[in-house]
């Protein structure tokens, strides 16, 4: 079997490291987290990597807008080593802050703004997925979790219409099982056209507001206590995984 | 030569809009009709013009802001409104902006040359707004303490071509020298001295040292046997290093017939006698001596608690006192033993009704005017917002706690469990100790004037005389990256041998107490990093500056951790040496700026010997209880019982603090289908091992006036009983006390303090749960001027805050507080009673009330321990055969509200029977409301029933009713009549409805 590597970002302020790199590994892959600065002085390449993951966390503070800081300094420096990676057939993955940095360099379209009542939210979302990702496939829904402050998804006409025609807009939030669990609004902060996550390069980059790492345990679930005492009395063994699992198994299982 | 960028959006502005909707919630005259904003930046550096363009680029999203050298107003407008910061002041995103620049145009800023950010609103009416509005709003936007307002009318703005460029920078005199001190003073001028500070040569104050009398008169003697005078920082170090704030003196000092004082009597003393009752199955590891506690978690890992409080700071400047409470308590962590790795926070406010209009203000004059209690709440709530979202620390348990007592003060409570394993490089991990020989090395945030005075004046009231530079803002990824830097690479290379937390009293006390593990220091402090020049030596030397460690590094492992560091973007200096001189020498060039004694500083202070007394009670410190409240029906009162502050939703804050970064959330701070908040949360903190940690806490303010004792047990069981709900063991409990007093030098006060102490002994040592880790805060109290320019004085009520943290083998069998499955029984676990005093019912119940009537008294609860204990036992038992489908502590609001929190937490219905509820209670509304610990609510299904009431049957229980389907929760009394008949969608629209607008 073959564990492909996983490049996980860190530094600044990201925070998300350590559980992503947890979750590849639990899915069969060999995750390094590496500080931006051994990247930038050449300590470690880009290129020795399947899979780069810019994690969650909250880079330079959001000072400037979220992920703007981490996305000049990624520009600034390894610009080339960037487009190379996404142009061959290695896969990346922006989670949250991650998302917002892919945005910001521009390899990802779109923008992250301040979500609709310009306050930090935590809390859980239903996701329909469409269109083709390779971290996504045969994946209809999802419930995962959301912390951010900067979530709303913005984009121009030309670009809407250029995601769309390529099929490009994979994650929409929409009313689902934990909406209807704890009656929330399936759009959590004003994002256009309800879009979650986003991917380009024929579906090897995604880019994603809620957290998969934060739903690779059944226990991460909101409703895993009743779902519990509900299996328990049927006498069902309880799951050990959550539905974030199944993002990191599709890209593992890419390299197979 | 300096040039201003501004960012303005290019789309809708979010923030802009929801600016607006506050603007309108201010209730003024004019409605606000439209608000723009631009974020400005202040580039105090000479920029050519390609790089001004390109500094727009590098600050602006092309998507959607755009990049301007001249700020456009939009075409109508009433007012333009500049927030910037005060010269000083941390601005975390001009230092974003600066190392943005300094990377993507090459540059390097010279020491002196900066970024400055400030906001440009501009709103616009929907008729002309007069004076009252603007300011209004100005003061909306700024707390003039911390942050500058300029407001421009179109005219101005116009004939001025914008706002006005104003550099924020910090211009010192070069005032480096060490000045001495003449202690050879009368009584009243040494008073003088302490009260109000050193005196400098224009005849000001330099602030509160907070030294008593007898202090400077052991200072005195002290010095006149070596023959000279103080300097200036020898008595602010002394004055650091003796406070209440750093020596805990009340706890530490003898108090009436106690002679080892109430800390080492009652708190030590009950931790003491537990871990030599457990014997082997003692699991304290780290108590009392270390910057947070710890006890095991597993073989491999140790895990720490510490909670904190900072209170004084978040009167004066909310946001800035929260978020430097909880990353300072994260810094606690970072200093434990090697440095364990923050994974929980845990946060607690106690403040006055954010619609309490009361004016205070600092000075007679009434020009310091006390921020409003909306924006103490709010400014607080988005202080560990910053904080903890920032550090990517999970901030998962949390309360919110309101009484008018606490409208000049509030309690800010901030906690930080951390985790470490039990050893590194095959040495235990909670041991450090500095050699002589190493480097001192100062590592992360540079020093300034911020913070200056901080721990002398937690240790006084709040008054016109506390210093404004006392307050600071955090830069919480500044200290991110020293942390992830420290306990992610250096400590476990072996790079350090010692770690703390530079703190209250900066360098001053972190030296001090490593200096203690050697017998000495030499330190020079023209070394040290500074923000600005132009600081003097005692200055740098006590400042609080944030986001700051001090590591002893062996001399040969330092170029390894500095280009550590260095590659980390953390800054790190060598300041000095730890020696075994036996003396503390401080230096600055070759000036001496300090040279004690270690034994003089550490242990010279004269003990004093303190005296309690009773207080008489009065009408107001009565227990209040109506009596003969029998009602036929009750479903009003539960719903307004639901709708009151501390029984409320708290959703607003939970949601806002990210509690599952790290995933490792189990049970989470919002429960089950109604999103209800809960007393417990469990959290995995190793993802490859299945144990869980449990947290919890209690307090119970209400009690204390009344029984400081029964207010003491209350909130250990509070604690206790909220964790064993949640499916913890009450033997693998340890605890944390916080205690909040107000006018601490009276001894009515004192007299509280130990029958608090004593409760805490008793009750602690009958449950088996030691003592960790504690701190007090003794002088809650605010001295100013009312609305009609009368002195004023509100003191908080006594508060002690119990944190309980517990291991539980696994945490998936941890319980939830919702109800699952209809069918299923409703037991209630423990005796009612039926002591009504004080509880949040009968406060209800009182506030409507004349003075007269009010008069009526009652008991507050008592705990019983020995009996608690034996049904948490079982509890436990049952929870361990996975018996208990749903429990919740029976706490504030009684069974009643217990019962609808666990019905429309699982949004199911239910019926109940007071029938038999076991208990001394004799009125329905007790059977309800009466708040006497040692019980728990849990639901348990049919088929269970049996084995569940054998498990259980050493405790008191009862089966008092069952889940159903539908929406509906009644309660019939003991004669099968209905008393109470509510809807779930009512319960939770009450539950929600108080604080659901923020």
């Amino acid at each position: 079997m073959i564990h492909p590597k996983i490049i996980i970002l860190s530094g600044y302020g990201l925070n998300c490291e350590e559980e992503t790199a947890h979750a590849f590994n639990l899915a069969g892959g060999k995750a390094e987290i590496v500080h931006i600065n051994d990247l930038v002085a050449g300590r470690k390449k880009l290129k020795n990597y399947e899979i780069l993951a810019v994690p969650g966390g909250f880079s330079y503070g959001d000072d400037t807008g979220s992920g703007k800081a981490y996305a000049n300094k990624l520009k600034n420096h390894l610009r080339e080593e960037l487009n190379e990676f996404v142009l061959k057939d290695k896969l990346v993955i922006g989670i949250c802050n991650g998302f917002q940095i892919l945005t910001q360099t521009g390899l990802l379209p779109g923008a992250l703004k301040t979500n609709k009542n310009a306050r930090y939210l935590d809390r859980w979302v239903d996701l329909k997925i469409s269109g083709k990702s390779l971290w996504l496939k045969g994946i209809k829904k999802l419930s995962l979790p959301i912390a951010h402050g900067e979530g709303k998804y913005f984009a121009d006409k030309n670009i809407l219409a250029g995601l769309k025609k390529e099929n490009g807009i994979v994650l929409k939030y929409v009313k689902g099982e934990i909406c209807e669990y704890q009656d929330l609004e399936p759009n959590p902060n004003g994002a256009m056209e309800d879009i979650a996550g986003i991917t380009g390069y024929n579906g090897r980059v995604l880019g994603l507001m809620p957290h998969p790492e934060r739903a690779m345990f059944f226990h991460h679930l909101p409703n895993w206590p009743v779902r519990k005492e509900k299996l328990s009395r049927k006498g069902s063994p309880l799951p050990e995984y959550g539905p974030g699992m199944r993002i990191f198994k599709n890209a593992i299982g890419y390299f197979k | 030569m300096s040039c201003r960028v501004y960012i303005e959006s290019a789309i809708p502005d979010t923030r802009a809009e929801v600016k607006k909707n506050y603007f309108n919630s201010l209730g003024l005259s004019v409605r606000v009709k439209a608000v723009s904003l631009a974020d400005c930046y202040v580039i105090d550096k000479e920029l050519g013009g390609e790089q001004l363009k390109k500094a727009g680029e590098l600050l602006a999203n092309p998507l959607t802001e755009r990049a301007a050298e001249k700020l456009l107003a939009p075409k109508k407008f009433d007012c333009a409104i500049e927030i910037g910061f005060l010269p000083g002041v941390t601005d975390n995103v001009g230092g974003t902006a600066r190392e943005t620049l300094e990377d993507g145009l090459k540059i390097k800023f010279a020491p002196a040359e900066n970024v400055y950010s400030s906001r440009v609103f501009f709103v616009s009416f929907e008729k002309k707004p007069g004076s009252a509005e603007l300011e209004k709003i100005k003061l909306s936007l700024f707390n003039p303490l911390i942050e500058r307002a300029a407001i421009k009318l179109p005219v101005d703005f116009k004939k001025d071509g914008g706002m006005d460029l104003v550099i924020p920078k910090v211009k010192l005199e070069a005032k480096t020298e060490v000045t001495e001190v003449n202690l050879a003073l009368s009584d009243r001028e040494l008073e003088a001295l302490g009260k109000l500070g050193i005196e400098n040569k224009d005849g000001t104050r330099r602030g509160p040292l907070s030294l008593s009398l007898d202090y400077l008169k052991a200072i005195k003697k002290y010095f006149d046997e070596q023959g000279r005078k103080p300097t200036d920082a020898e008595l602010e170090t002394l004055a650091q290093t003796w406070s209440e704030h750093c020596k805990h003196t009340i706890f530490a000092d003898p108090m009436d017939e106690l002679e080892r004082g109430i800390y080492k009597t009652y708190i030590k003393g009950a931790t003491e006698a537990i871990r030599k009752k457990k014997g082997k199955n003692d699991f304290c590891v780290s108590v009392f001596t270390d910057n947070s506690g710890a006890i095991a978690f597993d073989e491999n890992y140790l895990i720490t608690h510490k909670v904190e409080t900072h209170n004084t700071p978040s009167a004066l400047d909310p946001f800035g006192g929260s978020i430097t409470g909880i990353v300072g308590v994260n810094r606690d962590c970072l200093g434990f033993g090697l440095g364990a790795k923050p994974v929980i926070n845990i946060f607690g406010f106690c403040l006055a009704n954010p619609d309490d209009r009361t004016d205070l203000y600092r000075d007679k004059e009434k020009k310091q005017k006390m921020l409003s209690a909306r924006r103490i709440m709010e400014g607080v709530v988005a202080g560990i917002n910053a904080g903890g979202n920032q550090s990517g620390i999970p901030t998962d348990l949390g309360f919110i706690y309101f009484d008018p007592r606490f409208r000049g003060k509030p309690l800010v409570f901030a906690g930080t469990i951390g985790i470490i394993p039990r050893k590194i490089k095959g040495q235990p991990s909670h041991i450090k100790k500095s050699k002589p020989g190493d480097l001192i090395v100062t590592v992360g945030g540079r020093i300034g004037a911020d913070g200056i005075h901080g721990a002398t004046f937690s240790s006084e009231g709040l008054s016109a005389n506390s210093p404004a530079t006392a307050v600071q803002i955090g830069d919480p990824i500044t200290q991110k990256k020293m942390s992830d830097a420290l306990i992610k690479e250096a400590r476990d290379l072996g790079l350090y041998s010692s770690i703390t937390d530079c703190g209250a009293g900066g360098l001053s006390s972190a030296i001090g107490e490593m200096a203690e593990a050697t017998g000495g220091c030499i330190v020079n402090l023209e070394k040290a990093p500074l923000k600005y020049p132009g600081l003097a030596p005692w200055q740098i030397w006590i400042s609080e500056s944030q986001e700051r460690m001090v590591l002893s590094v062996p001399e040969k492992n330092w170029p390894a951790l500095r280009s550590l560091l260095l590659n980390r973007g953390v800054e790190a200096e060598v300041i000095g040496k730890f020696t075994d001189s036996g003396k503390a020498s401080v230096k600055f060039g070759k000036e001496i700026v300090l040279d004690l004694d270690m034994d003089f500083l550490h242990n010279g202070r004269p003990i004093k010997k303190q005296a309690t007394k009773k207080p008489a009670q009065t009408d107001s410190s009565l227990p209040f209880v109506r009596g003969g409240n029998n009602k036929k029906n009750y479903s009003k009162e539960i719903l307004k019982l639901l709708s009151r502050l501390n029984i409320s939703s708290f959703e607003f804050i939970t949601r806002q603090y990210d509690h599952e970064v790290q995933a490792g959330s189990v049970l989470k701070p919002l429960q089950g289908a109604g999103r209800i908040n809960t007393e417990a949360t469990v959290t995995r903190p190793v993802l490859n091992s299945k144990k869980g940690v449990v947290l919890s806490s209690a307090l119970y303010p209400a009690l204390s006036e009344a029984d400081p004792y029964k207010m003491a047990a209350n909130s250990i069981d509070g604690a206790v009983r909220a964790a064993v709900a949640a499916g913890a063991d009450i033997d693998n409990l340890a605890l944390l006390d916080n205690f909040c007093w107000s006018s601490s030098e009276k001894p009515e006060r004192l007299w509280q303090l130990k029958e608090a102490a004593r409760a805490c002994y008793d009750t602690a040592v009958a449950y088996g749960t030691p003592f960790i880790s504690g701190k007090d805060s003794m002088f809650n109290d605010f001295k100013g001027f009312d609305a009609d320019g009368k002195p004023i004085k509100i003191s908080i009520p006594p508060t002690l805050l119990i944190s309980a943290i517990g291991v539980i083998p696994d945490a998936v069998e941890s319980i939830s507080l919702d109800a699952k499955v209809p069918g299923d029984y409703i037991y209630v676990i423990g005796d009612t009673g039926n002591e009504m005093g004080n509880s949040e019912y009968s406060t209800m119940l009182k506030s409507g009330l004349s003075v007269e009537t009010a008069a009526e008294t009652g008991t507050v609860p008592e705990i019983n321990p020995e009996k608690n204990y034996r049904s948490y036992k079982a509890f436990f038992k049952a929870a361990r055969k996975n018996l208990i489908a749903s429990a919740i502590s029976i706490s504030r609001g009684g069974l009643a509200v217990a019962l609808v929190k666990t019905l429309a937490g699982g949004r199911l219905g239910g019926e109940i029977s007071l029938k038999d509820l076991p208990g001394n209670w004799s009125e329905n509304y007790q059977a309800l409301f009466s708040e006497n610990g040692g019980r728990i609510l849990a639901t348990v299904a049919k088929n269970k029933a049996t084995e569940f009431e054998k498990t259980i049957s050493g405790a008191s229980f009862f089966r008092i009713g069952r889940v159903k389907t539908g929406a509906d929760v009644i309660i019939f009394n003991s004669n099968k009549k209905i008393i109470a008949s509510l809807k779930i969608k009512d319960i939770l629209k009450a539950y929600r409805q108080s604080l659901g607008s923020y």
